[in-house]
């Protein structure tokens, strides 16, 4: 196309001063906005690597549990095989260590050599006499969870050498304890307990199920709420409100009240579920509740954006039809929408799942040693148990609760993960 | 062309309202026929703004009629009121008459839904919905509860793709998303969506302004088998459009109907200097 000439004077042009130095120019600005751009996500992940790497680092100790594994002799002297239930299994424990250090005597030293197990190991030996009464008259082999300052000690998280009184052990008990060691008594494999346990006192011994469940129960009378009522009045909003001062009132007051701060969604539910209408305190029906208020404006929101972006040919091309406007609704711009609809709740019920501060005010934050049975019964939820063990001071706690983070942080991994999940699904069947 | 005429007696059949001109013999001449739809000083205002004014035109049956006119003079609002799509815009009010064989469809008895049935409409940029063809077809037959059987639907999807000229084309890939064919085959895919619901009459508002030549081509050649059965009213900003397809067409200009009559004499001979000027390319 181009002749010789035309090259060479283009060439030309190409390579005036002027235009190398405004191409300079112009490179130079795209390499400082796309290096602006890397910073900044290169922060982003590095502080989330950060949180993670801290958390991991403190929580990983709660993943695994110090247990003791001891024969426990079941003697007809301590247990009546009539009644097992009945029988006195602290001394079924004293006479299992007592068999391991024959040399302890004194009343102060067995107490001492006995706090080397959990506190609750009595029960869980008669639970598992009940559970086996054959072994009455025999031993039976159990691995019970060693207490927490032994767990700790296990842990390394207790110093060996500072002296006996800086310390709630005694160099005698780390010596048993080593000597078990020895032995081969002591073992740390996966905590289990940590997802199937509910509460306790004891931080060896306490468990999420209760948080687990309550927060299941509190997410699904969310969305169970949320997600009808936000779509219909989305749709309401979005398609048959006339344009007037009452609609314009309405959706300003939505817009704000996704702002208010979710306490206050927590003083409403004290307010009116409580108070008013004498709901159970610490119920999970009553945190679903109070999350949806809180989750509601979002659903509205991000429903009506959804619905938004349904372009207007498909709408005419229904109606153009003879589709009457619910039909409409109902078979394409709803259908359409719906990516958009889950994604926006799974994001919404992903942020109810992190809520603390309006479940504190409802009472969730209670102790509560058993997962609840059902929605009205009392329990806590995994930002609440988490809240709670924070504030506990027993060393073992700490752990359990940057655990109990990393539980609720794979949680929300999950429901993203879903999100995603869905929206691809539905949008490959558009 | 039997399966067409076959299925246009059964729908008769089934319509309320006895259409005038069953009877007219097919070749028959436009104007021979009595007017389908009969429009008397229509008015459009959106919110303040008066778009259409005074409109009186008469559209004749089994014809095509074209609309042209400069951008913006009004010929889609127009159109949009003979389905009363206009209804759906919160700012458009509509004044005057329109009939449809003799009945207003502004009446408050009647129903938007049934009429919107028997007055099809065909948009600028094709809309298939994001469903399967088969689905796209086979939707209006379902809502209006025409097809009760699967066996009457998949009936009716495939005399419809036939009536389109699309159904050679698609016949092995149905249930394939109406969005992924070419944009000339998704025009003729909402073509044949209308005419599923066997209206009487499709109106389509610049149905090729969106395609290539050659899609405008077999469009426009759907157009002229279509109008043997069905009352067509087209919008085009082209005008040879109009001479190729239409038999009568009307000329807007700034929200006026200036002018109506045979399309050849509206090109060859327009009386309104307006019509004059923008024939010869003066304006528009
Ligand atoms: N939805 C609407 N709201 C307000 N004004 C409109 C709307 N639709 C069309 N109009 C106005 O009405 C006039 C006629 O528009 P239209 O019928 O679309 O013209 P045409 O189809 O001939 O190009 C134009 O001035 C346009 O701006
Ligand atoms: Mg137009």
């Amino acid at each position: 196309m181009t002749s010789p000439s035309d090259a060479a004077i283009s060439a030309g042009i190409w390579s005036t001063p002027e235009a190398q130095a405004s191409r300079r120019r112009r490179k130079r600005g795209d390499l400082v906005l796309q290096g602006l751009g890397i910073g900044a996500i290169s922060l982003a992940v590095g502080l989330l690597g950060l949180l993670l790497v801290s958390l991991g680092y403190l929580g990983y100790r709660a993943f695994v549990q110090t247990m003791v594994t001891l024969d426990f002799p079941v003697s007809t002297e301590r247990v009546d095989a009539a009644n097992p239930a009945a029988g006195n299994y602290r001394l079924v424990i004293r006479d299992a260590l007592v068999a391991q250090f024959p040399e302890v005597t004194s009343t102060g030293d067995l107490r001492d050599l006995n706090a080397i197990l959990t506190n609750n190991a009595q029960f869980m030996v008669r639970d598992a006499v009940i559970a086996d009464p054959s072994v009455i008259g025999g031993t039976i082999r159990l691995s019970l969870p060693a207490s927490d300052q032994f767990d700790q000690l296990n842990k390394n998280n207790v110093p060996r050498d500072v002296p006996e009184t800086q310390r709630r052990i005694s160099d005698q008990q780390i010596l048993w304890f080593d000597t078990l060691a020895e032995r081969g008594a002591v073992s740390t494999p996966f905590n289990w307990g940590l997802i199937f346990n509910a509460d306790s006192r004891f931080p060896e011994l306490a468990g999420l199920a209760g948080a687990i469940v309550g927060t299941f129960y509190a997410i699904l009378v969310c969305f169970l709420i949320s997600f009808p009522v936000g779509i219909a009045a989305a749709i309401y909003l979005e398609e048959f409100a006339p344009r007037n001062r009452f609609t314009d009132i309405v959706e300003v007051n939505i817009n704000n009240l996704a702002a208010v701060p979710s306490v206050v969604f927590g003083l409403l539910g004290l307010a009116v579920f409580l108070n008013f209408f004498g709901l159970p305190r610490s119920a999970p029906l009553v945190g679903g509740m109070v999350l949806a208020l809180m989750t509601l404006p979002t659903m509205i929101i991000v429903t009506r954006a959804a619905l938004k972006a349904v372009p207007p040919s498909i709408r005419e091309a229904a109606l153009g039809m003879g589709a009457s406007k619910h039909q409409m609704i109902l078979h394409h711009v709803l259908p359409l929408s719906m990516p958009g609809i889950l994604t926006g709740t799974i994001i919404g019920l992903a942020h109810a799942l992190g809520e603390t501060a309006p479940l504190l005010l409802i009472g969730m934050n209670a102790f509560i040693t058993s997962p609840p049975g059902g929605l009205l019964d009392a329990s806590t939820t995994l930002p609440t148990q988490i809240f709670i063990w924070a504030d506990s001071p027993e060393r073992g706690f700490l752990a359990r609760t940057a655990a109990g983070i990393l539980v609720l942080l794979a949680f929300l991994v999950v429901m993203n993960a879903l999100a995603i999940f869905l929206r691809q699904r539905l949008e490959r069947r558009w | 062309m039997v399966n067409v005429i076959g299925s246009r007696t059964v729908n008769d059949s089934t319509k309320p309202t006895v259409s005038i001109s069953v009877a007219a013999p097919q070749d028959a001449m436009p104007a021979a026929r009595e007017p389908r739809i009969r429009t008397d000083k229509v008015n459009v205002w959106y919110g303040e703004k008066h778009a259409l004014f005074d409109v009186t035109v008469d559209i004749p049956d089994r014809a095509v009629m074209a609309f042209i006119g400069p951008s913006g003079c009004g010929k889609s609002t127009f159109l949009r009121c003979i389905n009363r799509m206009n209804d759906t815009i919160d700012s458009a009010r509509v004044e005057g008459s329109i009939t449809l064989d003799g009945k207003d469809i502004y009446d408050p008895d009647l129903d938007v839904v049934e009429l919107r049935a028997r007055v099809g409409m065909v948009f600028q940029k094709p809309n298939p919905f994001p469903k399967s063809i088969f689905e796209n077809v086979a939707y209006g037959p379902r809502i209006h509860g025409l097809a009760r059987h699967k066996t009457d639907v998949e009936a009716i999807v495939v005399s419809s793709l036939k009536k389109a000229g699309l159904f050679e084309e698609v016949k092995d890939r149905l249930d394939e998303p109406g969005t992924g064919l070419s944009g000339g085959q998704q025009q003729r895919l909402c073509i044949a969506r209308t005419i599923a619901v066997s209206p009487d009459v499709i109106l389509m508002d610049e149905p090729c302004s969106a395609l290539d030549p050659i899609a405008t081509a077999r469009v426009e050649e759907l157009i002229d088998e279509l109008r043997e059965n069905y009352t067509i009213i087209i919008v085009t900003h082209s005008m040879q459009q109009a001479a190729r397809v239409s038999q009568r067409t009307s000329f807007f200009h700034l929200g006026v109907m200036v002018e109506t009559g045979p399309t050849d004499q509206i090109f060859t001979n327009p009386k309104d200097k307006r019509t004059q000027d923008y024939i010869t390319g003066r304006f528009g």
